[in-house]
């Protein structure tokens, strides 16, 4: 063989060995997590090793559209995930435990079932006992119905109702608060000579006063990233996913593995005063913590800590009460 | 017709003589297209960020459609990487001299398959599945393997390079266009083909292989089927054969008889067609038959996409031909003044591409930084945001091929037509109301 056939012959195989096996090489050296929306796949793996106290750099991707990363329950700045880019970002655990990890942005229909688990191991102290939420304690049937027999005919205004309770020495204990109902709490005050609505303005302030405007707003911004999807901004139930939902129904569940027999719900509608009115703040806690449990509501329990959940709530009831600024 | 001879020049004669030059742009082109269909199947999804998408669909066939095809005709077939594996491997060898038996079964391709039927066929195919080819990585990446096996194969059954003679789904378009360039590779002197013993330009010698393309230069009057592989300038002992540059469309000085040649015309005008109003147009509905492959909406578009190109089109130019009067066959008619349709087609592709290419030409710089969406910047382009470019002038441009194909087409018709001794105007009237449509969906 001449030597320039052989030459070719080895630079041909070179070319070619090296166009395939860089890629391969590169491509299995850089692991990423594929981010997909949940009816083609979710996140991909969905299941991350870590351990604690070890730096855990993440490479992400969307195979599709725009989705967010974030851990449940702990305080990290979410990480846009844009279409074919790749985003990354380093976590540290000081605990261990499986943690959440979920995506931030409205992608689809079944945007709230993205989620993954982190597992994180290592050493540690003994587990830090968890306290059972305060739903459990109350042994509160989060299901029932709880609709309120009652309901004010106008907004009830916290700021009307603020004099009233002063003049009357009334308050609400933070106990009371969160066990309940706005309705109950109507319904303890009727011994006092109020009109009907003299009785939910007090009602008003008294949640009011057992919230602060921090807390508003933290759960304002939580309400607006999380559940105006389906909830709506206004919290009329209407959110851009809420059409589709009732659209889609159970067909959209059925493609969900493992999700036969679900059946999808219309979200709540938070203005309703029948519905808002008659939960107290507890069975809320539940039904956010818990979730819907094939209704469509997502479990947000492994996403928001306690406190996220009451700041949650306290915005909540602002649909049915007029607060002050 | 006036020619210059390029090969006179012993720096272009030189180059293209040496196996060398020719060798290591045939390599990194091989890398590129394996590279290509890597980044196809294992990188990102997203067809805009992919390097399979961008490159193929965006960059290579901007540099075929709007510069390859009108100024180099089978340029594009002089450095495709796509049958060199099986014609190496065909050959035993890259560069040493061809062995006396062959190493394969080196058949003849079956006559009734010795045209460009197959090659219209799986240009069909193509363009039916277009939509999801062009946006879906993985797709791409695996018709790009196909193609390369598909020529493997072929090249260990038949003899030559019979992928890229019978079944190239885009050889077929670039060789009827290759007629419009002004470039050709022609013997100079036919006396001494006549004389020349062994013809070593189509049997092969030790100087090299016989035409890969089952071409005898000696024979050639048009660029439709030579490769341009150059292999005949290296084994001519006379030095007969010439590179020339030569007027546009010098080829459809005899225009062609072939019935697959004329519906390849109608094949690419009305896809071309097709295509503006489908992938650039504003009607939803069309997009999402051409997407949802499979579905019934799906059928119905393939069914009139092929009903307008082997139906509507034709039937309207057939329509046109019996008003004029030959003594030639309506057949023989139809097959030579669909010669008219070449330059049309050839720039409603130039007016269409460069819609596309022009808004999307953003995505290469990104994907040349990114190339298998690992996060990589290695040109510090890979955020570079989408823009289109030159958007100004894009209608203007685009108007300006339109119209220009039509006076080329008009011209062209003309000639054909004092060929086949008939009437210009019906096909000249059938070009401008198709241009008109053009001109409709484009603008």
């Amino acid at each position: 063989m001449k030597r320039s056939e052989l030459l070719s012959r080895i630079i041909v195989t070179v070319a070619v060995i090296g166009a395939v096996g860089a890629p391969l090489y590169f491509w299995s050296r850089t692991p990423l997590i594929h981010a997909r929306m949940a009816e083609n796949g979710g996140w991909n793996p969905d299941v991350i090793q870590a351990e604690v106290g070890q730096p855990l750099r993440l490479k992400f991707t969307s195979d599709d559209v725009v989705h967010g990363f974030a851990v449940g329950q702990m305080d990290m700045q979410s990480v846009d995930v844009l279409p074919g880019k790749v985003a990354d970002i380093t976590l540290t655990f000081d605990k261990p435990g499986i943690y959440i990890f979920y995506c931030t942005r409205w992608c689809g229909l079944n945007h709230w079932r993205m989620r993954g688990t982190i597992e994180v191991t290592g050493a540690s102290d003994s587990p830090e006992p968890a306290s059972p939420p305060l739903y459990v304690s109350l042994n509160l049937d989060i299901d029932a119905p709880h609709d309120a027999p009652v309901i004010p005919s106008v907004q009830p205004s916290a700021i009307s109702g603020q004099q009233l309770a002063i003049n009357n020495s009334i308050s609400l204990s933070r106990d009371d608060y969160l066990s309940k109902s706005p309705f109950e709490i109507f319904d303890n005050l009727k011994n006092i000579s109020f009109t009907a609505a003299q009785r939910w303005d007090v009602v008003a302030y008294l949640w009011q006063s057992n919230t602060t405007p921090e807390s508003l707003e933290n759960g304002k911004q939580l309400y607006a990233q999380n559940c105006a999807a389906c909830h709506g901004e206004n919290g009329a139930g209407d959110g851009v996913f809420a059409d589709d939902l009732n659209e889609a129904g159970e067909e959209s569940m059925q493609s969900m593995s493992g999700a036969m027999d679900m059946v999808m719900q219309t979200p709540v509608d938070f203005t309703n005063p029948t519905r808002t009115l008659g939960a107290s703040p507890a069975l809320l806690q539940g039904k956010i913590l818990r979730g819907g449990m094939g209704t469509g509501m997502p479990m947000w329990g492994v996403i928001f800590t306690e406190e996220q959940i009451w700041d949650l709530i306290a915005y909540i009831y602002s649909f049915q009460f007029e607060y002050s600024k | 017709m006036n020619r210059i001879e390029l090969t006179r020049n012993p720096f272009i004669k030189n180059t293209l003589k040496s196996r060398y030059p020719q060798l290591a742009v045939f390599i990194v082109m091989l890398v590129g297209y394996i590279f290509a269909i890597l980044a196809g199947l294992i990188g990102t999804p997203v067809g805009s960020h992919n390097f399979s998408i961008v490159f193929v669909w965006i960059a290579w066939w901007a540099v075929l459609i709007l510069v390859a095809v009108p100024f180099f005709g089978r340029g594009w077939c002089a450095v495709c990487p796509i049958p060199l594996p099986g014609e190496w491997l065909q050959r035993g060898a890259i560069l040493a001299p061809p062995d006396k038996r062959p190493k394969w079964l080196n058949l003849r391709v079956p006559k009734m398959f010795r045209n460009i039927w197959m090659q219209n066929i799986s240009f069909l195919l193509l363009a039916l599945f277009s939509s999801v080819l062009l946006t879906t990585p993985n797709i791409t990446g695996i018709v790009l393997a196909a193609m390369l096996f598909a020529a493997i194969g072929l090249s260990t059954i038949f003899e030559r390079r019979a992928f890229c003679r019978y079944l190239c789904p885009v050889g077929g378009f670039i060789g009827l266009y290759s007629q419009t360039a002004p470039i050709e590779l022609r013997i100079k002197d036919k006396q001494v083909c006549v004389t020349c013993e062994g013809k070593p330009c189509y049997n092969g010698s030790q100087a090299g292989y016989g035409c890969p393309w089952d071409v005898f230069p000696g024979g050639l009057t048009k660029n439709t089927y030579c490769g341009l592989c150059m292999e005949c300038i290296r084994t001519c002992p006379h030095d007969n054969i010439a590179i020339n540059m030569r007027p546009f469309s010098a080829d459809f000085a005899k225009p062609s008889t072939r019935m697959d040649e004329a519906f390849k015309a109608f094949i690419m005008l009305g896809s071309s067609m097709i295509y503006a109003g489908v992938l650039l147009g504003p009607w939803g509905v069309f997009k999402d038959a051409a997407y949802n492959v499979g579905t019934s909406a799906w059928f119905m578009y393939a069914i009139i996409f092929l009903a307008i190109i082997f139906g509507i089109l034709p039937g309207f130019f057939t329509l046109g031909l019996l008003k004029t009067k030959s003594a030639l066959p309506l057949k023989g008619r139809f097959a030579s003044l669909a010669t008219a349709l070449i330059p049309l087609g050839l720039m409603f592709w130039v007016a269409f591409s460069l819609s596309f290419v022009l808004t999307n030409a953003s995505y290469i710089l990104a994907a040349l930084s990114n190339p298998l969406g690992l996060g990589w910047n290695l040109f510090g382009t890979a955020n570079t945001a989408w823009q289109p470019m030159l958007t100004s002038i894009l209608a203007p441009a685009q108007t300006l091929a339109l119209v220009g194909g039509l006076i080329w087409s008009a011209r062209t018709a003309q000639k054909a037509a004092s060929e086949t001794r008939t009437s210009s105007i019906p096909i000249i009237v059938y070009c401008f109301i198709l241009t008109s449509i053009m001109l409709w969906l484009l603008l």
